[in-house]
């Protein structure tokens, strides 16, 4: 007995220590957290840079020391054990109030700043002051509540992305992932707009630009305040003008084309980024249903043609109308609006059209009609572009959608709805990327032959709500324009099943009757009717 | 309308179901006393570590089965009557069918063990014993320790089920070297390994004596044959493998072997009844497979197949190349084609390990023609279409070995082994 008795001391006990460093290290951070909490209402610091300092080292530390505990000490691979037994990944009380407190920050941040201590007249207060020792030191202005916010998503994704390089640390596809969304998010997103705003002055202004947030993602970026300050920024602003318009137009189909959407949604974007870190906890609650696949189709390329009407219409509304002055006037402009829309559509549909299903083909002559009744009405009867005017559908996109969609249900819903609600049923430059994949990119999921044992890991932590074991089990490669090419399908996978890789484009779709490893002469006879 | 019964909801009774509702209109009733819908056995391991729910293990929906008008009947069917092509269930309830597709599948193995029928032991096959394991060991204040008994995939499985729970494990194996009996001495000397660094207590050459009860009639320890030791545990996994599910078709008629006897078409000695699956028996193995497979991939092939013959297509199962996979712990293993524990006559094995020791192949070919005969691969995923081709191919292992790269199908930016696999090789 005495040889057992020396065994469980590698078993039972060694957790207990780090029970508790576990609980001290949530402590810090959380302590780290009430600062802040503290500092919104108006608790006066003394030394706000070194408070400020505290208050983000307790919270990343937090988060580190955190997520340290819970993989040392385990070997390299899966560890997704108890993630359903966990109240906080398994929607309980913890999941509720972490998502209620997600959500009540959004909506203080987009329609209650004043809360944060943003003032109509005078200094900032609050915490949105307490960030102005670091607001000062990278831009050299004080915080606005957008550079709070900036702040703590970069944080966020830094902190949750170490801890998300721990838990994949063997896997190198998810590693350069990650330090890929780190990357995007500190200097893109957060560090080269503000450096840029330091080279402001008097007569000369850059507008506020994150380079890799791209049209219709960024819905003002074509708006007349940015078009106005772009032109006013002389050769450099014409320069991001065109970048704008070019990252929608060529970078992206072309990137898309070689390697899938992932290269933005997975690796660049800031949106995917905070999903892929502080959102990787709760992947395993997107909706797998058929039912919410169908959804997702409508509401996502509704967003599209909302966004892609209300662009037209702002662009519209401040063009000129004497092409002697400019030559891009209302009509030339709509003109080109809907001969390229036109064109797209007639492309999809003489080249594509054996790949939509029939609620995709609905759906596109659908909208088609409505957009076309529209500018008939427009230039028949006199009627606003649209039926209303441009400063509506703009106020309307950016509340509904800006607001509402993307902050509050995409990121305060997390422990609820899954970390990629926005992506998957919001985004309009996903739906943009997601066409592009499925009908024109070398991108798939290929799977293994006939491996699939239907086990459902695939399906169970698929982020977008793709059931790949529908199609694994059925020996076919997974071609979805929801794929965000996140790659933990494959990561999970115990029998390795599935590998994301771009390869040409022929055989990318196989639907098969029969699995690899029957009779080849059964296989001859139905695979290839 | 031609009523087609199906005794059994697993993949084979399923994957037949399936294509004989896409080849025809038959009428079509799956019976099963384990559960209403299918779902995945080989995933069970992952519901009690908590990856997944219950509901992530049915691969379909559960509108999927009305839809396609595939009707799930519940019960357990006491007496098959071929005579007059009837079912009788426990109930008493009685069911005719014009064709009859047996896929019971299987049921744990006891060998006669004292005290194997205890509270408290149990194997691990069916989602009853789902549930009773989480009856037995919730948790390792419940369950103090669990002494797992055989060596093979299910005892693999149990275990690193039990310790995610941090439940202490004993793990006796009957072999001088874990799954030696399938695997290559290397590769399991490398599985030995990784389960010790689990923290499982691995005793290899150990088998069990007997299993004594507490003072509450429940188990309370095992006595191992070889030491006379005594284990105190809270829980018994026997998992010394599996037998085919039979017991109910005793005295039909219906010819029985160790399993369902049947011929290449997979039919019985009745004309109309067919087996397929864990419970199916060849009367003579096909090439190096054994008379009984059971496997998910070759139930699945099963059902395929049969579903040719029952739809007016009368198809020999005919499997390709032998493929299979698993994971222990950590470690993804697949293999495709023939490798042997120990290489057969004029055959040869090259062994190539990993220096951090998670990582190995085996290649098994002919010595004087070179032929490819099989590969065994442990952490690297290899294409299967590929080694299946190059198997149909009968190319030479210096191919595989120059085109090594061309089957490797582990994730982008992975470590590639093929140069050192290469250079060990010449």
């Amino acid at each position: 007995m005495s040889k057992l008795e020396n065994n469980m001391s590698l078993t039972g006990d060694v957790s207990k220590s780090l029970k508790t460093s576990r609980k001290l290290a949530a402590v810090l951070g959380i302590a780290g957290l009430f600062i802040l909490v503290l500092a919104s209402f108006n608790i006066a610091f003394p030394n706000k840079a070194l408070w400020l300092t505290i208050s983000l080292s307790a919270i990343a530390i937090g988060i580190l020391w955190y997520s340290h505990s819970i993989y040392t000490g385990k070997t390299e691979g899966i560890k997704n054990d108890r993630i359903w037994f966990k109240s906080n990944t398994n929607r309980g009380l913890p999941a509720w109030i972490i998502g209620i407190a997600l959500t009540g920050f959004y909506i203080v941040l987009y329609f209650y700043p004043q809360y944060m201590g943003l003032n109509a007249e005078g200094d900032n207060t609050g915490v949105i002051s307490f960030f102005d020792p670091l607001s000062k030191l990278i831009n050299g202005n004080p915080a606005s509540q957008w550079f709070v916010y900036g702040a703590l998503y970069t944080v966020a994704i830094l902190a949750f992305g170490v801890k998300f390089l721990w838990k994949y640390r063997h896997n190198n596809y998810e590693k350069l992932r990650t330090f890929s969304v780190m990357f995007f998010q500190l200097s893109f997103a957060f560090l080269i707009p503000e450096f840029m705003s330091r080279l402001n002055s008097e007569n000369f202004s850059l507008p506020y630009y994150d380079l890799k947030s791209i049209w219709p993602l960024n819905y003002y970026n074509f708006e007349q305040y940015r078009i106005d300050q772009f032109i006013s920024a002389g050769t450099v602003g014409m320069a991001m003008l065109i970048f704008g318009v070019i990252s929608i137009f060529v970078i992206t189909p072309i990137l898309t084309y070689k390697y899938g959407k992932r290269w933005y949604c997975s690796w660049v974007c800031g949106c995917g980024g905070l999903a892929e870190t502080a959102g990787d906890p709760y992947r395993h609650l997107s909706d797998k249903k058929q039912s919410a696949w169908k959804i997702e189709r409508w509401v996502v390329h509704s967003v599209l043609v909302f966004v892609v009407l209300m662009t037209t219409a702002v662009i519209h509304s401040y063009l000129g109308e004497d092409p002697s002055k400019y030559w891009l006037t209302k009509d030339t402009f709509l003109l080109g609006v809907v001969l390229f829309l036109g064109l797209l559509f007639a492309g999809i549909w003489i080249f594509k059209r054996q790949e939509l299903k029939k609620d995709a083909r609905y759906g596109a002559i659908g909208y088609l009609v409505i957009v076309l009744a529209m500018l008939g009405m427009h230039y028949g009867s006199g009627t606003p572009l649209f039926l209303t005017n441009a400063e509506t559908l703009r106020q309307v996109y950016g509340f509904l959608i800006g607001a509402i969609f993307s902050g509050v249900i995409g990121v305060g819903f997390y422990p609820i709805f899954g970390n990629r609600v926005w992506c998957r049923f919001g985004c309009p430059f996903a739906a943009v990327l997601g066409m592009q994949q499925r009908l024109f990119s070398k991108f798939r999921i290929t799977t293994n032959g006939g491996q699939c044992i239907s086990c459902g890991n695939c399906s169970t932590y698929c982020e977008m709500g793709i059931d790949v074991r529908a199609y694994a089990q059925k020996g076919e490669n997974i071609v979805r324009s929801s794929c965000v090419g996140c790659g933990i399908c494959s990561a999970v996978c115990p029998r390795g099943v599935l590998k994301l890789e771009n390869d040409s484009m022929d055989g990318r779709i196989n639907p098969n009757e029969i699995l690899l490893g029957n009779d080849v002469n059964l296989m001859d006879l139905l695979n290839k009717k | 309308m031609e009523h087609i019964v199906i005794i059994g909801n697993g993949v084979a009774g399923i994957t037949a179901a399936r294509h004989i509702r896409k080849l025809s209109d038959k009428k079509i009733t799956i019976i099963s006393a384990e559960t209403e819908f299918f779902f995945s056995r080989t995933a069970l391991m992952y519901v009690y570590m908590g990856h997944m729910k219950w509901e992530h293990l049915k691969p379909y929906e559960d509108w999927f089965w009305k839809k396609n008008r595939l009707e799930l009947k519940t019960g357990y069917i006491s007496k098959v009557n071929p005579e007059a092509n009837e079912l009788e269930f426990e109930s008493g309830e009685k069911m005719g069918y014009d064709k009859l597709i047996i896929a019971s599948g299987s049921i744990s193995n006891k060998f006669g063990w004292p005290g194997q029928d205890l509270k408290g032991v149990q194997g691990l096959y069916s989602k009853q014993d789902l549930d009773l394991l989480e009856e037995n060991a919730p948790d390792n204040k419940t369950c103090k320790r669990a002494v797992i008994v055989g060596g093979g995939l299910i005892g693999m499985e149990m275990a690193e089920m039990l310790r995610t729970r941090d439940i202490p494990v004993t793990f006796l194996v009957r072999e001088s070297s874990f799954w030696n009996i399938v695997l290559p001495p290397g590769e399991s000397d490398l599985i030995n390994r990784h389960i010790r660094e689990h923290h499982i207590d691995l005793r290899l050459n150990t088998n069990l004596k007997e299993i004594l009860a507490d003072e509450n009639g429940r188990v309370g320890a095992v006595v191992l044959a070889e030491t006379g030791e005594e284990i105190e545990c809270s829980l018994v996994g026997l998992t010394p493998g599996v037998s085919p599910n039979i017991k109910f078709l005793e005295g039909s008629g219906i010819e029985l072997g160790r399993g369902v006897k049947v011929n290449r078409n997979l039919e019985t000695n009745f004309k109309n009844i067919y087996a397929i699956g864990d419970c199916a028996e060849q009367h003579e193995a096909i090439g190096n497979r054994r008379p009984i497979e059971a496997v998910w991939y070759t139930s699945r092939m099963m059902g395929e197949v049969v579903a040719q013959t029952i739809c007016d297509n009368p198809m020999k199962y005919n499997p390709g190349n032998w493929f299979n996979s698993a994971k222990f712990l950590d470690i993804e293993y697949q293999t495709y084609g023939w490798v042997f524990p120990e290489p057969g006559d004029g055959e040869s094995h090259f062994y190539w390990e990993h220096i951090n020791g998670k990582k190995c192949i085996t290649i098994s070919y002919e010595k004087a023609s070179r032929k490819f005969l099989g590969i065994n691969n442990f952490g690297i995923r290899m294409r299967h279409e590929v080694f299946d081709r190059w198997l149909n191919e009968e190319k030479s292992v210096d191919h595989v070995m120059e085109n090594l790269r061309e089957a490797n199908f582990d994730p982008e930016f992975f470590d590639r082994h093929e140069v050192e696999i290469r250079n060990s090789f010449k």
